[in-house]
């Protein structure tokens, strides 16, 4: 994944400093309930929500087990058509594809559309190595890029912003990448997106390379879709003589009466919409247009390979499990370390990555993500409201669970586990701990030593009773006597 | 009705007045109550912290413990989530049919305290009187696992005198997290900091739940603040009554303090 992320600290350090940012906190917590609600109306108006969920479980499912076959056939389907289809076994090969096909064109710079997966495989800056400019037209894409800043959430990445600190990001940067902002440019919503159009509509019509990625690809005919709001898409999908889109190869559908399920399940979870204002389809090229289609694998087929956590390609990246996170709302999504932030991405970065578990701890560097990607899969409660929403009901704290035990383990809590396993063997022993801790009750301090101190700090303990439940049930004959 | 009781180590070990509530109410309504003294851990602490092996172990100790029982009741609701959703989970992974008969056998007649007293038992008049007011907190396990709705509610709405009031975002995560609590401190603090100002929006004198790991957490972080609302288990106020109101201390031979994962008004 991309490398600005190599040696980030572990989540509970970067969490740590989130919680502490008054700025960043109000931001999230008014954008992550407004949206949280919008998706409940939205999702809560249709009588068949529980069956569309399920079928977009089972569709995806379906087609992550036939995947050889349905990519063979988008494969052919799409040749068919005009266009031309790569395949990348990982982020440097895609790179490599990418850069190599925008070479050929003689142009040095390229628009792109929101992206997911471009931006798994750090393809910006790839591109920047090779002396080519790619432009983000995705009005949070640009922020962020403006900004020198990088995404914090998977549909809105820029949610870490609020409107006067864009207004500055406007004001500042807009002039090194192309049309400054106008003077006077105020932090009223509307004039901060006339200044954001004004600057992306020079760039859209100058551009002879655009990039995007897709939400879905129908294997049947060879189509591809983007959903999206603000009709940027639309215009370098359109414009453009040439388009390369880089695609996971989960983001297959076998047919479009399956798209007509996540048509549904789709806006109404990540934007809260019954419907988005743009979707664009694309088969193949278009006349006098010249198309590539990256298929992007970057261990997902490893990730296929286990049966608890290849749920997590069902991902349609919607993000509502972001929006309903309480760890997420507080911590925002820089602390993951990731483009894929929350809980999604507390389970999908540690398998992409494959990096995170004892098994992998001697293949990496310490400078590489291991440390933070072994933490991710503790970065949740297991409160569950992910799972809840989940518009293709992945069970997220399933495969965080499962995640954990595959993750080292400190050594002072292997050996906490290890000994409150062998207390709770027998009951013998159990009680006699217990015992010991009613005689020793007085002695405890109110803020404890160690790793525990962590409870004390912010809580109290609770009194430890003179007599545990099973004595007294013991002494009472369980108060009959 | 035959019905044994699984304590839970926490309550075991740090609340044994939610442990007394829980017999008063249960003989009250006429169950007999049994207590397996073998009993000792779900497990669920090992297994949500990596350690499925330890987790195992323990459940297969749990389904032997627990064989041959009407019903299993438990006062945690997390601890009933984690035998009914996990245990089938484990037998999957583990070898030899054994172990999976004995979780199909035992996990599904597992019953939180609510579940129990409103599906089993068919109540929720229990007879009791608390002449407070209280606010409940769903804990995840019960709302998002068990989907315990409006039961707990329901039994709040019998007690005679009690006056439950909203509470603001109630079905929002308190923080605990078991040992997310300690692995993630600063989020699970900035959690419980959101719930304790809900819960003191509600005006409210007790807050209850029906899970104590959940309320050691809220409680300890009111006790902390010096908050003055106190944190009950629903078993404790579904045991109070107009003759005993002495709620926690549970059948008359207690002993100890009595009241759950306590507050500064406890002390």
């Amino acid at each position: 994944m991309s490398g600005v992320f190599l040696g980030m600290p572990a989540f509970p350090e970067n969490a740590a400093a989130a919680v502490q940012d008054s700025q960043l906190r109000f931001n999230l917590r008014r954008a992550t309930r407004t949206i949280r609600g919008k998706r409940a109306a939205v999702a809560g108006e249709l009588p068949d929500w529980a069956a569309l969920r399920d079928a977009g479980k089972q569709i995806k499912d379906h087609t992550l087990r036939n995947l050889d076959r349905y990519l063979l056939q988008l494969e052919e389907a799409v040749t068919r058509a005009g266009g031309r289809v790569h395949w990348a076994a990982d982020a440097a090969e895609a790179n490599r594809i990418v850069a190599g096909l925008v070479e050929a064109t003689g142009e040095t710079s390229v628009v792109k559309v929101k992206s997911m997966a471009t931006q798994e495989i750090g393809l910006n800056e790839a591109l920047a190595e090779r002396g080519i400019t790619a432009y983000e037209t995705d009005l949070a894409e640009l922020i962020v890029q403006l900004g020198d800043d990088w995404p914090s959430h998977i549909l809105v990445p820029a949610i870490h912003r609020n409107r006067s600190e864009i207004r500055e990001i406007f004001r500042e940067r807009m002039g090194e990448w192309g049309r400054p902002a106008p003077e006077g440019l105020t932090d009223d919503p509307r004039a901060l997106a006339e200044a954001a159009r004004l600057h992306l509509r020079e760039r859209f019509l100058a551009s002879e390379v655009a990039i995007s990625g897709a939400n879905f690809m129908i294997a049947e005919t060879g189509t591809l879709v983007v959903l999206e709001s603000e009709g940027n898409g639309r215009m370098c999908l359109t414009l453009p003589r040439t388009l390369i889109s880089v695609v996971g190869i989960e983001k297959l559908l076998p047919t479009w009466r399956d798209l007509e399920v996540f048509l549904q399940l789709l806006p109404r979870s990540s934007t809260g919409e019954r419907m988005n204002p743009y979707t664009s389809t694309w088969t193949g090229a278009a006349e006098g247009q010249e198309f590539h289609l990256v298929l992007l694998d970057n261990g997902r087929t490893a990730v296929l390979a286990d049966e608890v956590g290849r749920q997590a390609l069902r991902c349609i990246r919607c993000s509502a499990c972001l929006n309903v996170c309480p760890v997420y709302e507080r911590a925002g999504g820089h602390a993951y370390g990731s483009v894929y932030p929350g809980p999604i991405g507390a389970i999908l970065t540690p398998q992409l990555r494959r990096s995170g578990t004892v098994a992998s701890r001697d293949r990496l560097p310490p400078s590489a993500t291991r440390d933070l990607d072994a933490s991710l899969p503790y970065a949740s409660s297991l409160c569950g409201a992910c799972f809840e929403v989940c518009p293709v009901a992945i069970d997220i704290p399933e495969v965080l669970v499962h995640l954990r035990a595959q993750a080292p383990h400190p050594r002072a809590e292997r050996l906490g586990m290890r000994a409150a396993g062998w207390v709770f063997d027998r009951p013998v022993r159990l009680a006699r701990a217990q015992r010991l801790g009613g005689r020793l009750r007085r002695f405890l301090p109110r803020r404890l030593p160690g790793p525990l101190s962590a409870w004390t700090d912010t809580r109290d303990i609770p009194d430890i009773p003179a007599e545990s439940f099973r004595d007294w049930w013991g002494r009472t004959g369980g108060g009959t006597r | 009705m035959r019905v044994a009781l699984f304590i839970t180590c926490v309550n075991d070990t740090l609340f044994p007045g939610t442990g007394r509530a829980v017999v008063t109410l249960l003989r009250r309504l006429g169950c007999e109550v049994a207590f397996p003294e073998a009993q000792t851990c779900c497990g669920q602490m090992h297994l949500n912290t990596g350690y499925p092996q330890e987790a195992t172990r323990l459940a297969r100790h749990f389904t032997d413990v627990f064989a041959g029982y009407d019903a299993v009741v438990t006062p945690s609701g997390s601890c009933a989530a984690m035998v009914r959703e996990q245990y089938p989970r484990l037998a999957r992974a583990a070898p030899g049919p054994s172990f999976a008969d004995a979780v199909a056998e035992t996990a599904p007649k597992v019953h939180d305290l609510p579940e129990f007293l409103v599906d089993v038992l068919g109540v929720t008049d229990v007879g009791a009187s608390f002449p407070h007011r209280v606010a409940y907190h769903p804990t995840c396990h019960s709302l998002r696992g068990l989907r315990l709705g409006d039961r707990p509610a329901r039994l709040l709405g019998g007690v005679r005198g009690l006056e439950l009031v909203p509470l603001p975002g109630a079905e929002e995560c308190c923080g605990f997290g078991g040992t997310f609590a300690v692995k993630n401190p600063a989020v699970s603090a900035a959690m419980c900091a959101d719930k304790v100002h809900n819960v003191m929006a509600t005006g409210a004198e007790v807050l209850c739940a029906a899970d104590n790991s959940c309320l050691m957490h809220i409680g300890g972080t009111l006790r902390r603040q010096r908050a003055g609302v106190r944190v009950m288990h629903l078993a404790e106020i579904l045991a109070a009554t107009e003759d005993d109101p002495g709620t926690g201390r549970g059948a008359k031979a207690g002993t100890g303090s009595g009241t759950g994962a306590g507050t500064g008004a406890a002390r």
